[in-house]
């Protein structure tokens, strides 16, 4: 009697765990680091609509392929441009197909102080201030832009000395948030908050001052028949996911 | 074989670290003589204070370091007040962190030298009238130079390994705080592994020599004397 009992509740638990382990996968997503806070609102809602979860790898997009390169147990790759994902494709390390662009960024200047940055950005031109950071133009898309807003604007020679440079955009962000930078260029996603400014300043960098931030994101190989993985990307290309992702500061 | 840049961050590295184990030298080795013969109860609490780098993640003195140098940190608002600006992302603050981060290792070795002093030396010098200071001179640190002299090597070489906190306070600008460590960090993040490995190759064949000089040093200290 009590076995049959014992049997029976197994059986069920075993049938029950199987089918919620078949319906809530676990993907682990690397992501660069200015969307990384979209990325966890996008992961709260996956989890929320689905039961799915997601790890999260924050990290410069030239450092993360690095690690995709050498074998790193990512599912999907979010990356902060486009070169960097058609490398990766190139080299086969993605699943064929399954790349898309899911935002295009956008630069700000940025001061943790709130009466620093104008909204024209003349305070680049003027004193004030000690030191400007950038994240490393060679690993982060976001720097890369932010020097060429600064050869755009003939400032590249005269402000070189006041340059620091953060390994990603999130290092360069905490630079100008502890103060220790006057001024940065962040990502606009790292200082909005419900669509508002969080705090301090800033000055929104004109299009036409660096090539547009166009973010693709891409499958690997390992992640390309992940169901979690592909919810994500499923979340990330309708209207919702993209009405969230625009809500940081994003556009298409 | 090496860049312009390379040979930018060997010298920076190589002029933080001198300027380091210089500072610490001055700074260490008299703070290795109060722990190994003071009685106050503050030496055990110092002891640990000098020693915490040896467990204490580069992360953590990195972060603080940053916190505390900034316009908003105790230090920061000082240098400040005394008209020297803020000392982050600049040659004095690297070498502001790396006298933290490199101190236990030029403190440890002289400390343990002195520690092993044979005291009737001492005595000696003492009943032949030299006073603490000339004994100091004459007596303590002739008897510790090997220990001196793996402090000295220790620390210098310490520093030239130094990467978290470099890393976090340093904002990697070329030839201000832009250390081989942080140079092959960035090689290998932009790809070029080739340039990574030149670097890599040259610091590892340096921590070797640096090792087996203080093998060679230690084993001459202990071993038959001719």
């Amino acid at each position: 009697m009590f076995s049959r009992h014992l049997r029976l509740f197994l059986s069920t638990a075993a049938l029950l765990l199987a089918s919620w382990s078949a319906q809530a996968a676990q993907a682990t997503v690397a992501v660069a680091a200015n969307f990384a806070e979209p990325l966890r609102a996008l992961a709260a809602v996956l989890e929320k609509t689905t039961g799915h979860r997601l790890e999260i790898v924050v990290g410069a997009t030239g450092r993360l392929y690095a690690q995709i390169a050498n074998g790193a147990p990512f599912d999907l790759f979010l990356a902060a441009d486009q070169a960097t994902v058609a490398k990766a494709e190139s080299e086969g390390l993605t699943a064929p197909g399954s790349r898309f662009l899911y935002a295009t960024g956008q630069l700000v200047l940025w001061s943790a102080r709130p009466d620093l940055v104008d909204k024209q950005g003349q305070v680049l031109r003027q004193d004030g201030w000690r030191r400007l950071a950038v994240a490393n133009p060679r690993t982060a898309p976001y720097g890369a832009a932010a020097m060429q807003t600064l050869a755009q604007l003939g400032l590249t020679q005269a402000l070189a000395p006041r340059l620091v440079q953060g390994e990603s955009i999130a290092q360069t962000y905490n630079f100008a948030h502890t103060g220790n930078a006057e001024l940065a260029f962040v990502a606009l996603s790292q200082v909005l908050e419900g669509g508002r400014l969080k705090s301090g300043s800033m000055w929104v960098v004109p299009a036409q001052y660096h090539e547009p931030i166009r973010q693709d994101a891409v499958l690997l190989k390992r992640g390309a028949r992940n169901e979690a993985a592909r919810a994500l990307v499923k979340l990330m290309q309708s209207p919702a996911g993209q009405d969230l992702i625009r809500s940081f500061g994003y556009t298409f | 074989m090496l860049t312009p840049d390379d040979w930018q961050a060997i010298g920076l590295t190589l002029k933080v670290a001198a300027t380091t184990t210089a500072i610490l030298l001055v700074l260490g080795v008299p703070l290795a003589w109060w722990l190994a013969t003071s009685r106050s109860v503050w030496r055990h609490p110092v002891g640990a204070l000098v020693a915490l780098p040896f467990v204490l993640p580069p992360s953590v003195l990195g972060f603080y370091v940053l916190v505390a140098l900034g316009p908003n940190g105790p230090v920061g608002q000082w240098t400040q007040a005394m008209g020297w600006g803020l000392l982050t992302f600049s040659f004095s603050g690297l070498v502001v962190a790396s006298v933290f981060y490199s101190l236990p290792f030029m403190v440890q070795p002289v400390l343990t030298a002195m520690q092993s002093l044979n005291p009737r030396a001492l005595e000696a010098a003492a009943t032949l009238r030299a006073s603490p200071l000339d004994r100091f001179f004459t007596v303590v640190l002739p008897l510790c130079r090997p220990g001196l002299i793996a402090g000295v090597v220790m620390a210098f070489a310490h520093t030239v390994g130094e990467f978290g906190v470099v890393l976090m306070v340093g904002g990697n600008i070329p030839g201000v705080t832009r250390t081989v460590s942080v140079q092959i960090y960035d090689h290998v993040e932009a790809l070029q592994y080739g340039d990574a490995h030149r670097l890599a190759a040259l610091m590892l064949a340096f921590a070797f020599c640096v090792l087996l000089v203080l093998q060679l040093v230690q084993r001459r200290a202990t071993g038959p004397r001719p």
